[in-house]
């Protein structure tokens, strides 16, 4: 309950609006009770006095009733839809974003599924529930209560029959929302591990394919799928309770009235106007109640949409700016490009095993240095830290002598260009893709920086040039272009400081020259972190540290490593490749 | 349709075909076809059910016109059978709700599980082309959000649909029997009713149709961020993909406001035209009490009726609301399932011939006049012939966009050949059944997936019976064990989403790994070094020969370092291959192969 609260804020600023749903429903609801007294009134009146000129009022007024009543419900509908439809999107904006700024660590410990489950499916149930359960469940306890107090003042004995048929209906109530509670969040966890295994079947298809798994991954995906199904089964199971219950009571007090009426009637205390008034109010009012299981389970399963949206709402930001803030657009300053790692040591958060341990390294302005080491070293570990993806377990990084996480984090994002190992590409335009690098950098900028990563000459030949829309929307590029535009991406604008993984990986031979030969130029006005791990690429660099089990061993030139380091000869393929090959 | 102008196709494939109302509906039958004795039986529960509840007016009718003047003359017999009558088809209706509301919840849920089982095997056996031209995005929102909306309707509505439908069945037959003369007062009623049901229907499906596209992209760009997010966060673009969110959810939004909008007037008119006609019943039958055509019982009896008549209307319009937002939905899987996979599996399998021998289990590859374009583009592969003999290792060469890595997409029969066969052993790659060509032939690529899962299931992918002990002396094969030995749960780590924690050359050797615990016949390696080290790639290359020693084996790399392991080189430009031979031979001559390798050579230290 207190997770669907949460939202009172944004309810509040749409008070006015939503208060005026609110009345039309119980308005609504409420005027139609007066219905069953005025046929009442029609029984004992006109038709008892046999005066059809008096039959007017009254017919006038359950028409006029009646239209309320429509305007009413035409009104709630038609407000209603206009603000819970902007809920929705307001607060999947806000958890999208939440998400958007949150660490990757953080984003590591959730299966991508369930975040979208939260964002699109737990949102619409907001959005169904804020239109139509809340409303209703607002307005209907009034509303049975109002019968009731109608029905006393119509006849005290009935309303004595109606509190004795709710004692009965808030027991099973109480007991219904324990069970429907946990079964409702079981569901709703389910339906985030669909999203998942849906997702990575979908994007893992060529591997899946390939081995011919397909079988394999529908057993998995039957297997949730059956575990949903038992879920969605008992649900059902517990609704049928809740609604046989909602619609039996009233009846029976429907019964009760009319025996305890007509033993009125005999016993002259009561009319039969007012037993047939009585009669057609409980039938009134079994609507509402009957409304009830629904409203119930409902309002149910969105507090468990609520809890899930506020779980990640409530995630702390661990990598923020000094201030505990991140700023979109911090001002920058000017930096010499001093890059230092001072005792660096770094463990993934879930694990206490460090990937890097005492990693001290100091890169001068303008200088390349390649790191290398083998697979799993935690090349790209050190990478990360220094756009901050993750932040350091212990020792600082420092540019021009100030600890990076003292930076504006943004600021440092932006100083720090990057290009990952494995290419990111968005739903956008080439050009777009490109001047993530730089915002606002001009078509000539674009241009030098793709005929840095020697992309010029392919993407001419896109169907829309510059503006072909690349990316998961767009069109599907090979490794090696996806990967040379992300490193055009990079170098654009001549980023102070440059962090390359391994950018040429899936690149082909001859393009890898032509591209060295031009980020040769342009490496000399950055200072330079390069991943590596082929000689060629090392060669591009003033110096190279080795990285072994997350410590630096050595460092040196090329040619100095490769007479001293043993490990780098063998890195480098230069140890004596027959014994390793045969 | 060449993937050149995919930007284009990505909308027509968000256009319906125009025939998609009638598929969704035969799919829907298809679905429920299997269950058709659980429905007849729901059926039969929903109508005793709503027999029993209006059969109670009739007992309330009963009580106040006969039952009550007898008492009044001391005979309280009738009053006792109409109120017991009463409390009779009270529980009964009860019961038959309890029961209506399991059976319902069994077969809505039966439906799903089979509807959602039988979209991801489709999605599955569609062939890469269609997966490549489709975002993961659209089939996840197929998937979650358009199975949400059928299981809401399925689920919740689709009782509350056939009851009031019934009991408006049931009820207008009683009020005939009641009073012929008022009942048609409440039919003057429908006339209205059924042109604003036609009116709100036409508009309603075409407002449903537009949420459902437009929740569509939001998904798919939710996707995206969040799949991509360590760029989205090293290059600040948390501001763009906000603004990208907030257009695509304006559109959202703005179909979905219009959807309810166009409910508000379709639930506002029904129920202005059933207080109409309850007024206009009041008037006429109270003239008619008075006028002693009719019984103050018979009048109570329609006055209750009526709104139990129009009272399901609200239920009613709630289904169609839910309904049209379901159809909109079952029409967008339905696309999805209607597409046929254009590689797919033969109606009669043929077997492969036996391996040769246990450790010689190579096949050969036969390319017989072979052409490749997508759909009528041009071609990618011009007409070729290609003999791979059994046991031979292919290195393939040649610059990005040469056509290697279509010529591999044949050989694992990712696409068909446009003309011309591919066959191993002989036999055509298409009269193989999926699961004996994926034995024999087995690709690692150079972007490595992992599933979520340990490590071990991950390796298992290549042979899910494969015990630990085996899954262990892949990783071992391919230098995999050092690495896993840091890990906090060894093999059994999880990989997390995406397999995050692992570095693109450790997922490569998981990769290897999968392919060596696979064993196949014929193994295609694209690009599949790319993120190693040298000495990891070197060790892959060592495995590769003894576990794989007799295999056949294709290799497209850019380092040409593999291709030392290579008995045969193939150079490939423009589709076309333009240099066929021993590696030795070709570095010695004059021709493209010998100045790419001159300029690898130089390249290394």
């Amino acid at each position: 309950m207190r997770s669907l609260l949460r939202f009172w804020p944004d309810i509040r600023r749409k008070l006015h609006v939503y208060l005026t749903i609110i009345a039309l429903t119980f308005g609504a609801n409420a005027i139609s009770l007066l219905v069953p007294a005025l046929m009442g009134r029609i029984v004992d009146g006109p038709i008892a006095e046999q005066d059809l000129s008096a039959l007017w009022l009254p017919i006038a007024a359950v028409l006029g009733i009646g239209v309320v009543e429509a305007v009413a419900l035409w009104g709630r509908r038609m407000i209603a839809a206009k603000v819970v439809s902007q809920w929705e999107i307001t607060w999947r904006a806000r958890i999208y974003d939440r998400l958007q700024y949150l660490s990757i660590g953080v984003h590591g410990s959730w299966e991508s599924g369930q975040l979208l489950s939260r964002a699109i499916n737990d949102m619409t149930q907001l959005r169904r529930f804020f239109a139509f359960g809340a409303p209703f469940i607002v307005s209907t306890p009034f509303v049975i209560v109002t019968g009731i107090i109608v029905l006393t003042v119509m006849e005290p004995a009935f309303g004595l029959i109606a509190v004795l048929m709710a004692i009965p209906m808030l027991a099973g109530v109480i007991v219904f929302n324990a069970r429907y509670q946990r079964e409702s969040r079981a569901s709703q966890d389910t339906m985030g591990v669909i999203s998942t295994q849906v997702e990575e079947s979908v994007q893992g298809i060529r591997v899946i394919k390939a081995f011919g798994r397909a079988p394999w991954v529908t057993e998995r995906f039957e297997a949730i799928s059956a575990h949903l199904r038992a879920i969605e089964v008992r649900k059902a199971y517990l609704d049928s309770w809740m609604w046989a219950g909602t619609m039996t009571l009233p009846r029976l007090a429907m019964a009760a009235v009319i025996a305890v009426g007509s033993w009125g009637v005999l016993a002259g205390w009561t009319t039969v106007g007012t037993v047939v008034a009585g009669v057609t109010l409980v039938m009134v009012l079994r609507i509402p109640v009957e409304m009830l299981g629904f409203l119930l389970s409902d309002a149910i399963m969105s507090v468990t949409a609520a809890a899930r949206y506020w779980e990640v709402m409530d995630t702390a930001f661990d990598i923020t700016d000094a201030d505990g803030g991140i700023d979109d657009a911090p001002p920058s300053r000017a930096f010499t490009g001093v890059l230092e790692f001072d005792d660096v040591a770094f463990g993934f958060p879930d694990t206490d095993l460090l990937t890097l341990r005492g990693v001290s390294l100091r890169i001068a302005p303008g200088e390349t240095l390649a790191l290398v080491g083998a697979t799993g070293s935690g090349k790209t570990a050190l990478a990360s830290l220094v756009p901050r993806l993750y932040d350091v377990s212990s020792g600082a990084i420092r540019i021009d002598g100030t600890d990076i996480r003292e930076l504006p984090l943004n600021e440092l994002r932006r100083l720090v260009s990057v290009s990952f190992e494995e290419p990111i590409l968005f739903s956008a335009t080439v050009a777009d893709n490109v001047c993530m690098g730089s915002p606002g950098a001009g078509e000539a900028e674009v241009w030098e920086a793709l005929e840095i990563a020697r992309a010029a000459d392919f993407v001419r030949a896109l169907p829309a040039g510059l503006d072909t829309e690349v990316g998961e929307q767009g069109l599907s590029l090979s490794g090696g272009q996806r990967q040379r535009l992300a490193l055009a991406r990079a170098v654009i604008g001549r980023p102070r400081l440059l962090v390359l993984d391994d950018p040429l990986s899936a690149v082909d031979v001859d393009t890898e020259e032509r591209v060295q030969r031009a980020l040769r130029e342009v490496l000399h006005a950055s200072t330079t972190l390069i991943i590596a791990h082929r000689p060629s690429t090392t060669a591009l660099a003033d110096r190279v540290a080795v990285l072994d089990d997350g410590r630096i061993v050595a460092t040196g030139t090329h040619e100095e490593l490769l007479r001293t380091s043993r490990t780098y000869r063998d890195l480098m393929g230069a140890s004596a490749p027959e014994e390793v090959r045969r | 349709m060449t993937p050149a102008i995919r930007a284009d196709e990505d909308t027509e494939a968000e256009e319906l075909p125009p025939d998609i109302a009638r598929r969704a509906r035969r799919l829907l039958g298809s679905l429920a076809r299997p269950y058709r004795g659980g429905i007849i039986a729901f059926a039969v529960v929903v109508a005793l059910t709503i027999l029993a509840s209006v059969l109670d007016p009739v007992f309330v009718a009963l009580a106040l016109d006969e039952g009550l003047p007898r008492a009044a003359d001391g005979d309280v017999t009738a009053l006792g059978w109409a109120i017991g009558g009463f409390v009779g088809v009270t529980l009964l209706g009860g019961l038959g709700m309890w029961l209506a509301n399991r059976l319902v919840g069994v077969l809505a849920q039966k439906i799903m599980f089979d509807l959602r089982t039988r979209l991801f095997v489709h999605t599955q056996r569609l062939d890469l082309g269609y997966h490549e031209k489709s975002t993961s995005g659209r089939l996840v929102s197929r998937q979650t959000s358009d199975m949400e909306s059928v299981q809401q309707f399925l689920g919740y509505s689709l009782m509350d649909a056939l009851s009031a439908l019934g009991q408006m069945t049931c009820i207008a037959v009683i009020l005939v029997a009641l009073d012929w003369r008022l009942a048609l007062v409440v039919f003057a009623g429908f006339i209205p009713l059924v042109f604003t049901t036609r009116a709100a229907q036409r508009t309603q499906r075409a407002a449903f149709r537009r949420t459902r596209t437009s929740i569509a992209k939001v998904i798919v760009h939710f996707v995206e961020t969040m799949g991509g997010i360590r760029a989205v966060q090293a290059f600040r673009r948390q501001p763009h993909g906000r603004q990208r969110l907030e257009s695509e959810d304006e559109q959202y939004r703005d179909a979905n406001v219009r959807a309810l909008r166009g409910v508000a007037w379709f639930a506002g008119s029904t129920r202005l035209i059933g207080n109409v006609t309850q007024a206009a019943v009041m008037a006429v039958g109270a003239w008619f009490v008075i006028e002693d055509w009719t019984q103050i019982g018979v009048l109570a009896a329609f006055v209750l009726y009526l709104r139990r008549f129009y009272g399901p209307l609200d239920e009613l319009v709630q289904t169609f609301n839910l309904y049209q937002s379901a159809s909109a939905a079952l029409e967008k899987i339905a696309a999805v399932l209607d597409t046929e996979p254009t590689v797919e599996e033969p109606d009669h399998p043929v077997a492969l011939p036996a391996r040769r021998s246990a450790d010689a289990a190579g096949r050969e590859l036969a390319f017989s006049a072979v052409r490749f374009s997508y759909g009528e583009g041009p071609d990618i592969l011009p007409t070729f012939d290609l003999r791979i003999p059994a046991g031979q290792t292919v290195a393939l060469v040649g610059a990005t966009g040469a056509g290697k890595s279509t010529l591999v997409k044949l050989v694992t029969r990712f696409y068909d050949p446009s003309a011309g066969t591919v066959a191993v052993d002989g036999v055509d790659l298409r009269d193989l059944a999926d699961a004996a060509l994926r034995r024999s032939i087995v690709m690692v690529t150079q972007e490595s997936f992992l599933l979520s899962g340990t490590i071990a299931d991950n390796i298992r992918i290549g042979r899910p019976e494969a015990t630990d002990a085996e899954v262990e002396a892949a990783g071992r094969a391919v230098g995999l064990d050092a690495d896993v030995a840091r890990l906090p749960a060894g093999y059994a780590t999880d990989v997390r989403s995406r397999g995050g924690r692992l570095s693109s050359g450790q997922r490569q050797l998981v990769s290897f790994a999968r392919a060596f615990l696979a064993d196949p016949d014929v193994i295609v390696l694209d690009e599949a070094t790319a993120h190693l080290d040298i000495p990891s790639e070197r060790l892959v290359q060592s495995a590769l020969e003894t576990v794989l020693a007799g295999r056949t084996a294709i290799i497209i790399a850019h380092r040409l370092s593999t291709v030392e392991i290579a008995d045969r080189v193939l150079v490939m430009e423009a589709g076309r291959i333009i240099e066929d031979g021993e590696p030795a031979a070709l570095i010695a001559g004059t021709g493209r192969f010998a100045a790419l390798h001159r300029a690898w050579r130089d390249s290394l230290a």
